[in-house]
């Protein structure tokens, strides 16, 4: 090509790349801002625009740039519905005032354990807490019963955990609320006493009791399953603490309404759909959580939900996680 | 010789100015106050939105920063900029030394291998460095049937970090230098070996005060994005200042504390710029001397060829081929589940529609101001040349939420489109364009264009017929690292971009976000060989053009 000719052609180029950029469409679908990968649930909103004929739209990121960026955007946002992994952003939206109130009866579909106690958010399907561990340098009897036990000099060097992950935050606010300030200070010390490993995120932790890097990592439940997915030869299995354990707990996936929605009454068809046999079969057998309706069981091999005797614990008593992120900073856990 | 060709050149040109030249200049002058007011008001926009959040924030953070533990993310910030930028340095000077003025085999696609770190997200390079040398990575699994090692000494922390944003930045010094190095007039080189200077002392005596202003931007550059990326040091566990300002947002849904934490950010940074300002100040800046019509002389690496050949492989094997092979073994060796339906065309196709264009905008606005800068001494324009800085530096979330305050609320007809997308990427990659741009100005002898100024010409005419063609590979060279650098970019596209508009590199995120490994394999491939082919047709393109007599 002669320099002369390369340059018509770049020209052109940015041509059909400028004209393109000032296309814009006008209609105004259902706008959902998800903060749930793609992955995991953009079949089953397919599936409902498909039986329900109502058109969505969907902007996925990453689950506190969208809290933030909702209350940014305030009256003016065009989201109608916010969809999350972690009933904690939920409760901030709620906070701030930006949920508006559920119908009765999508509230009535789920237990009151795993919804807002203002009627603002509903869970839409249930993640257990579990210990992920490599058997290969654990003996299942040896297994402990309880979270607290984790301090225990026997488990020196040999846990992993993602102390900025929410659950995991989840959690400790759950040791504060269940046991009392003090027990938690304490066992967070023991752990960090215990040379507990630090990771950035769930995944690195799993990969890590997976690569023999630490032997047991607390993450959610359903991890597991999908690493299995992707290569069944992988040696690690979910162990779930005792009954009533404060290491039991069970946090859930939940969606709520904007006050900015324009059209409330088509989000809460979704949030129906969701709830509905077909999505809550849908997130036992994808995804692997547990479904929060009574007529779906989760997927086979999983402990049961009522068998599995989360600590007695209300997911809004989860609130305060301002104080667990002091204690966490105070302990020398996170900056 | 070339100096009386040009000033020849120019006479001819100037015969056929027209008298309306000064209607012009009138307008060219208020283009470009206007576009000075422009650049500084985008540039402040992040700072005033960090402003207006700061100030309903609690004094937690400020105790906080003042404590030890504050200081000593501070100070691990600080650490990780100045060690990335004596990185970049140790790496980027043979690497561009070996690639554009030796004979090297295959020199374009060693700088081209060079450059794709910088397309690849930083995260994903430090998962493919744990995946590789971490504690229990491939290399201890090779190792321990030969050696008996149960367990490698750990890549956690500051090495690993620091390797990953080293192998991350170098391309930003090593494109301007590249460009600079062929830029020495053979003629000086000739006179020094003449005179007896090997040709060690020629490099280090000669050509490398003669390209330190692209050295030290291309370095400033590289240390101001250590400082401002998320993704290494949080795979990489390493406690800096970044992390603290993300954990505000992340975990507590923050948006003062993070913001005030982000003002302080801005200053350490408007600190540093002084700094380096007043650095740059004592230096004496010499021109490479005037553009010669032929190339600069290949140097030929004899008996140096195979440690060459190693030391770029080692470079392009820790910056390339990890990340590379990691993303095929995951291809090969996962079963892909879940697979999302997506449209891989229109994902490059959007991904190189965003990073063309804003390459385009931040080029050309990178020009005029670079001029405007360099014809002026006020001040004020110096400083308005450093504001877009803070840009750059600051994390991608804090700018893509000053974007969604103030669009959402002034401009919602265009919020989430992508003509404001591409303002906030010129926000944010300004810095690359303008201080290529600076730098390939600073190269020219100003002789030249004295020269022709004496000859009665405008200086406008002056600009359009000898200043710009003489900086404009240079130029170009600044437009390839805007590209590059929006390639990958996420944090912003996340919240700007149209709902539904997608790129190569938010398919990656979203694999690897839920551990869908397999599925990273496809966008990351494209995403690499995209790039690649895109460089290889721009560089030749800039190697091709003819230089201006």
């Amino acid at each position: 090509m002669k320099p002369s000719s390369l340059k018509y052609w770049a020209l052109l180029i940015v041509l059909i790349l400028t004209s393109s950029a000032f296309a814009q469409d006008t209609d105004d679908p259902l706008t959902i801002y998800s903060a749930r990968r793609e992955e995991l649930v953009a079949p089953i909103i397919a599936q409902f625009t498909e039986d329900t004929g109502i058109e969505v739209e969907v902007r996925y990121g990453n689950l506190a740039e969208m809290v933030v960026m909702v209350l940014e955007e305030g009256g003016s946002s065009p989201a109608d519905i916010f969809f999350a992994q972690d009933a904690s952003a939920l409760g901030a939206l709620e906070k701030e005032n930006r949920l508006i109130e559920l119908s009765e009866d999508i509230l009535e579909l789920v237990s009151e354990k795993f919804r807002s106690h203002q009627d603002m958010w509903v869970g839409t399907s249930g993640r257990a807490r579990v210990a992920i561990y490599n058997p290969t340098m654990i003996d299942e009897d040896n297994l402990p019963t309880s979270l607290m036990d984790l301090t225990d000099e026997a488990w020196r060097g040999l846990i992993g955990w993602a102390p900025t992950n929410g659950p995991f935050q989840g959690q400790i606010t759950a040791i504060r609320v269940l046991l009392g300030e003090d027990a938690a200070k304490e066992w967070l010390e023991g752990m960090l006493a215990n040379d507990v490993v630090e990771y950035g995120g769930n995944t690195s932790v799993v990969q890590a009791v997976i690569d023999g890097e630490v032997a047991m990592g607390l993450v959610n439940h359903y991890y597991l399953l999908q690493f299995l997915d992707e290569d069944p030869d992988i040696v690690a299995a979910n162990h779930f603490f005792e009954a009533e354990d404060v290491g039991a707990l069970v946090n859930v996936a939940a969606v709520g309404i904007l006050d900015s929605s324009d059209q409330p009454e088509l989000a809460e068809e979704f949030i129906r759909y969701l709830l509905s046999e077909t999505g809550q079969t849908y997130f036992a057998t994808e995804t692997y959580e547990y479904p929060l309706i009574e007529d779906v069981d989760p997927i086979e091999g999983l402990t049961p939900l009522d068998e599995l005797e989360p600590p007695d614990l209300d997911l809004s008593e989860l609130e305060d996680l301002e104080g667990t992120l002091r204690l966490m900073s105070e302990v020398g856990v996170l900056p | 010789m070339s100096d009386l060709l040009t000033a020849q050149h120019y006479r001819q040109q100037s015969r056929i100015v027209e008298h309306g030249t000064t209607v012009i200049s009138y307008i060219f002058r208020l283009l470009s106050r206007s576009l000075v007011v422009g650049v500084a008001l985008l540039a402040l926009l992040p700072i005033a939105y960090l402003i207006i959040r700061a100030v309903d924030a609690d004094d937690m953070m400020l105790k906080y920063l003042l404590s030890t533990q504050g200081l000593t993310v501070i100070a691990n910030s600080l650490l990780l900029m100045v060690t990335v930028m004596i990185g970049t340095l140790i790496i980027g000077i043979p690497f561009a030394w070996l690639t554009s003025r030796t004979d090297l085999p295959f020199r374009r696609m060693w700088l081209i291998l060079g450059l794709l770190p910088m397309v690849t997200p930083t995260y994903l390079i430090a998962v493919s460095h744990i995946f590789a040398f971490g504690p229990k990575g491939v290399l201890q699994q090779a190792l321990e049937p030969l050696l008996g090692i149960e367990r490698l000494p750990s890549i956690y922390g500051f090495a690993g970090t620091w390797l990953v944003l080293t192998l991350c930045t170098f391309p930003y010094v090593v494109l301007p230098l590249s460009y600079a190095f062929t830029r020495v007039t053979p003629a000086l080189e000739e006179a020094a070996s003449d005179l007896g200077a090997n040709r060690w002392q020629v490099l280090r005596h000669m050509i490398l005060p003669m390209c330190r202003p692209a050295l030290i931007s291309g370095m400033m550059l590289a240390g101001l994005y250590s400082l401002g990326d998320f993704g290494a040091p949080a795979i990489m566990r390493y406690e800096n200042f970044i992390r603290v300002i993300y954990l505000q947002y992340t975990s507590s849904f923050d948006r003062h504390r993070g913001a005030l934490l982000a003002l302080v950010l801005v200053i350490i940074t408007l600190v540093l710029l002084a700094l380096a300002r007043r650095a740059d100040k004592q230096i004496e800046h010499i021109s490479t001397g005037t553009p010669a019509h032929r190339t600069t002389n290949t140097i030929k690496l004899k008996y140096w060829k195979l440690p060459a050949i190693g030391f770029c492989s080692l470079i392009i094997g820790l910056g390339v081929i990890t990340p590379l092979s990691t993303i095929v073994h995951w291809l090969i060796n996962k079963t892909a589940v879940r697979n999302v339906e997506y449209d891989i065309a229109e994902l490059t196709f959007n991904t190189l529609q965003v990073s063309v264009l804003t390459a385009i905008v931040a080029g050309f606005i990178g020009i005029l101001l670079a001029i405007l800068m360099r014809s002026s001494s006020s001040h004020l324009l110096q400083w308005v040349g450093k504001l877009p800085f803070v840009g750059y530096v600051l994390p991608g979330i804090v700018v893509g939420l000053a974007m969604v305050f103030f669009t959402s609320r002034y401009l919602s007809a265009f919020y989430q489109t992508l003509p404001i997308l591409i303002v906030a990427y010129v926000i944010r990659f300004l810095p690359i364009s303008l201080s290529a741009t600076q730098n390939a100005l600073a190269q020219i002898n100003p002789r030249l264009e004295e020269s022709a100024e004496s000859l009665g010409a405008v200086r406008l005419r002056v600009t359009r017929y000898i200043t710009l063609p003489l900086a404009r590979s240079g130029v170009l060279g600044g437009m390839v690292l805007v590209f590059l650098a929006v390639m990958k970019e996420l944090p912003i596209a996340l919240m700007l971009a149209p709902t539904g508009f997608h790129t190569l590199s938010y398919r990656i995120w979203s694999a690897y976000q839920e551990a869908f490994f397999s599925q990273i394999g496809l966008p990351g491939l494209v995403l690499m060989l995209t790039s690649f082919v895109s460089l290889w047709f721009i560089l030749r393109g800039i190697e091709n053009q003819p230089l201006p007599s």
